[in-house]
């Protein structure tokens, strides 16, 4: 299913598009993002009880709808468009794909029922400062405590940080390799912060540790489970930003279309026509290969990690290009607080560096290249 | 129409070539004998050397040709367009004349449309036909013609009306190429290859029953030409390579693919050959440098991408789905994807990309590539025509005011030839 979606994901889109129309029209996006929470608990209420969509992803085994990234990607396409204000990805796509991927076979009994219930909110905490999510930039080290662990330091640009209850926390462990750690938000040693986000329609918080108890997720290699978890994300948020991408073209050729300058509409210039095509271009190419990506790790494909890095890496470009473009199109009113053009452009800007930007994925791409790609 | 089930025709297909598919026998005489049982074009009409299968149907008779190692009827060139334009706006006598000679190819199609002035602007074509004692006579020129320096006959669109607006004025005629009247000049690209010509017609005459589609009607006419042109892009690839296989009519094949396509060994050149990239890089030891892999990285990207979105718009249409915008962008992205694969090849090649031929280190191939790329914007559709297209057909934009289709052409602002 690379090139086209079955009739139920069809359906499942339209649906979705549907009720996010009606819950996240620009007047509430603006609402939202200014409280500090950022997003309504009764519109939570609902994506998770009414429509299933915490669950998406989560095996049934663990209360989940057991559907694949493709499907979990398109959730997150229909939500990058209606700029919805929620914890979705902090939670769903990163926090519990974590535990989906690192957790024993006892820890996702515990841990994932109430994920996919929409019961519990969490977090993925990886950011130390400048080194952004490659494992490698991770410096902070667990310390073993008998059959648990502690953790001290600082982790920063932690999405939807503020209202998780529970933490998943990417550290070393004491002998050096990588672990994935749970932590309640409530335990001790745990304080937490608001960052001031560019993009305030997606909260980050900073959260400090110290001496904070925690649980390892010790399903085997959790270095392969954070890369894979990162891959779903990544694919993931490569639908996120083609729909915002799209959301932007498709205003901004509505708004030149009703414009009128030297006494015809600004559209039949062929300066704006081509810049049009050119957004046409830009975010058709990078649909294809978010589609691609995430149809790419559910069939398992031995190259899905570059294809999937791929993916991001132009929807990075794109979604900036897109939105640059989208400005410029609305003229100068494109630049003003009123008009809702910059909400998307903050979250193309922001965007394109979360999970790491253009270049470092299109070097994780090459990393993961394989012969028949 | 007929309503013959698929399984009928494959089976009547296997009956004739059983009986009488011989790869013993010559090029010519195996394809007279698909004319006559209609198996060479089996979706032309029966009394016109077909059997009047719906056009879907080709793809099953091609591929039990396919199973018996049979060659089918020839299809490469403007032939299928010419054969395309007779069946539709042809007069019988046309028809009687020059349908089997394009099916057994011993004839050879050109197509004189373009011209100096007029290419992205092609019904602004100014080749002047002018009836005197009976008989079209041609004056004017033509340029990017395939093939003319080999075809026996051209379609030809030249202007018989001055005094009507530009799109009403011009007549659609098939000119003989062998005669005094008719120059054929090879054009030489800056790559060096020379896959187009320029055709400088002087007086050539043309007969009143060769006119093609009613007086004036030439731009009707030639959008026939030129939507079959578009539709068979696809098909026209598959006989580019024959097979190796020895008997007289695989070799006399083999001749004729080779003609055809010698003057296009560079195409692959001018896509930008994304496919050696990586080996480009690693054979010159810069396949560590991070500079170049982020180049490189970003040409696959939207190669790939491109790739796929071509993907995304054949399954859309393979599942009888409405055709979206994935559809139409692929030529742009084309064009996208030589110039940024051009420009790598470039940073991979360092100095050497001042240099050619043999010396640039790769066989002349990445010289070829780097002088290459620029064709690809423009042939077939420039990028500019393809974002006017985008924009207003896909996108419902406006198109923008126009001053040649409200007076006479004679009024139109045009270039001077040449």
């Amino acid at each position: 299913m690379k090139f086209s979606f079955s009739e139920e994901q069809e359906e499942f889109r339209t649906a979705l598009r549907r009720f996010l129309q009606a819950k996240s029209p620009t007047t509430e996006v603006r609402k939202q993002m200014q409280t500090e929470q950022g997003y309504d608990p009764a519109v939570w209420q609902q994506m998770c009880n009414e429509l299933a969509l915490a669950s998406l992803h989560i095996p049934e085994e663990y209360g989940g709808a057991g559907f694949g990234i493709a499907d979990l990607s398109i959730a997150c396409e229909e939500m990058g468009r209606a700029l919805l204000c929620s914890p979705y990805f902090g939670s769903v796509v990163l926090a519990a794909t974590a535990i989906r991927e690192a957790g024993s076979e006892d820890q996702r009994r515990q841990f994932l029922p109430a994920f996919a219930a929409g019961e519990t909110i969490g977090a993925l905490c990886v950011v130390e400062g400048r080194g952004g999510w490659a494992a490698e930039a991770i410096s902070m080290v667990a310390q073993k405590d008998g059959n648990s662990y502690r953790l001290s330091g600082d982790k920063s640009h932690v999405v939807d940080g503020l209202m998780a209850s529970v933490l998943v926390v990417v550290a070393k462990k004491p002998d050096g390799e990588l672990g994935l750690f749970i932590v309640k938000a409530e335990a001790d040693g745990v304080s937490r912060k608001a960052q001031a986000s560019m993009d305030p329609t997606r909260k980050l918080a900073a959260v400090s540790f110290s001496n904070t108890p925690a649980e390892l997720l010790n399903g085997d290699n959790a270095s392969g489970a954070y890369e894979r978890t990162l891959d779903i994300a990544l694919a993931c948020l490569a639908g996120e930003m083609v729909g915002g991408a799209e959301r932007l073209r498709e205003d901004a050729l509505e708004y030149v279309s009703m414009r009128m300058q030297f006494g015809r509409s600004i559209a039949s210039f062929q300066v704006t026509k081509h810049k049009a095509a050119d957004m046409l271009l830009d975010v058709e190419l990078a649909k294809s290969a978010a589609y691609y990506a995430a149809a790419a790790v559910d069939e398992g494909d031995a190259d899905a990690r570059g294809v999937v890095a791929l993916a991001k890496a132009g929807a990075s470009d794109a979604y900036i290009q897109t939105a640059v473009h989208a400005v410029q199109m609305h003229g100068g009113i494109g630049f003003t607080f009123d008009n809702d053009t910059h909400l998307w452009f903050k979250r193309a800007k922001a965007s394109e560096v979360f999970l790491g930007d253009a270049n470092q994925n299109r070097e994780r791409m090459l990393q993961n290249w394989g012969d028949d790609s | 129409m007929t309503t013959m089930t698929e399984d009928e025709v494959r089976s009547q297909v296997r009956d004739y070539l059983e009986a009488n598919w011989d790869p013993n026998r010559g090029l010519v005489e195996w394809r007279g004998m698909l004319a006559e049982s209609g198996w060479g074009m089996p979706h032309w009409p029966k009394e016109w050397l077909g059997r009047g299968l719906p056009l879907g149907m080709t793809a099953i008779v091609d591929e039990e040709f396919n199973k018996f190692g049979a060659i089918g009827a020839a299809k490469m060139g403007i032939r299928v367009l010419a054969a395309a334009t007779i069946l539709e706006h042809g007069t019988d006598l046309q028809k009687q004349k020059y349908l089997k000679g394009i099916m057994t190819g011993e004839e050879t199609w050109c197509q004189l449309f373009s011209e100096p002035g007029s290419g992205s602007d092609l019904a602004g074509a100014a080749t002047r036909a002018d009836f005197k004692d009976g008989k079209w006579i041609i004056n004017g020129q033509k340029v990017w013609t395939t093939s003319a320096h080999h075809a026996d006959y051209a379609l030809l669109l030249a202007r018989t009306d001055w005094d009507a607006v530009k799109h009403k004025g011009l007549s659609y005629f098939i000119l003989d190429m062998h005669q005094p009247g008719v120059q054929v000049h090879q054009l030489k690209q800056m790559n060096g290859h020379a896959s187009f010509n320029q055709v400088f017609i002087t007086d050539a005459a043309i007969e009143a029953n060769m006119q093609v589609g009613e007086l004036g009607e030439g731009w009707k006419v030639a959008t026939t030409t030129l939507m079959n042109e578009r539709r068979g892009a696809d098909s026209a690839r598959r006989y580019e390579s024959g097979t190796d296989r020895p008997e007289r009519i695989y070799e006399e094949e083999r001749q004729e693919i080779a003609t055809v396509m010698a003057p296009y060994t560079w195409y692959p050149q001018r896509t930008g050959r994304v496919d050696l990239l990586i080996d480009q890089a690693k054979a010159m030891g810069v396949w560590n440098d991070p500079d170049i892999r982020q180049e490189i990285a970003k040409t696959l990207t939207i190669a790939k991408s491109a790739e796929w979105t071509a993907r995304r718009a054949r399954a859309a249409s393979q599942a009888g789905k409405p055709q979206g915008p994935e559809g139409s962008i692929g030529k742009l992205a084309a064009s996208i994807v030589a110039r940024s694969a051009n420009l790598t090849h470039t940073k991979i090649a360092g100095p050497n990309a001042m240099l050619t031929g043999e010396e640039d280190g790769a066989g002349g191939v990445v010289a070829e590539i780097l002088v290459s790329t620029p064709a690809i914007s423009i042939a077939g559709g420039t990028d500019e025509i393809q974002r006017n297209i985008i924009s207003e057909r896909i996108l419902k934009m406006p198109k923008e005011n126009r001053t040649d289709t409200d007076r006479p052409f004679r009024d139109v602002p045009r270039n001077q030839v040449g």
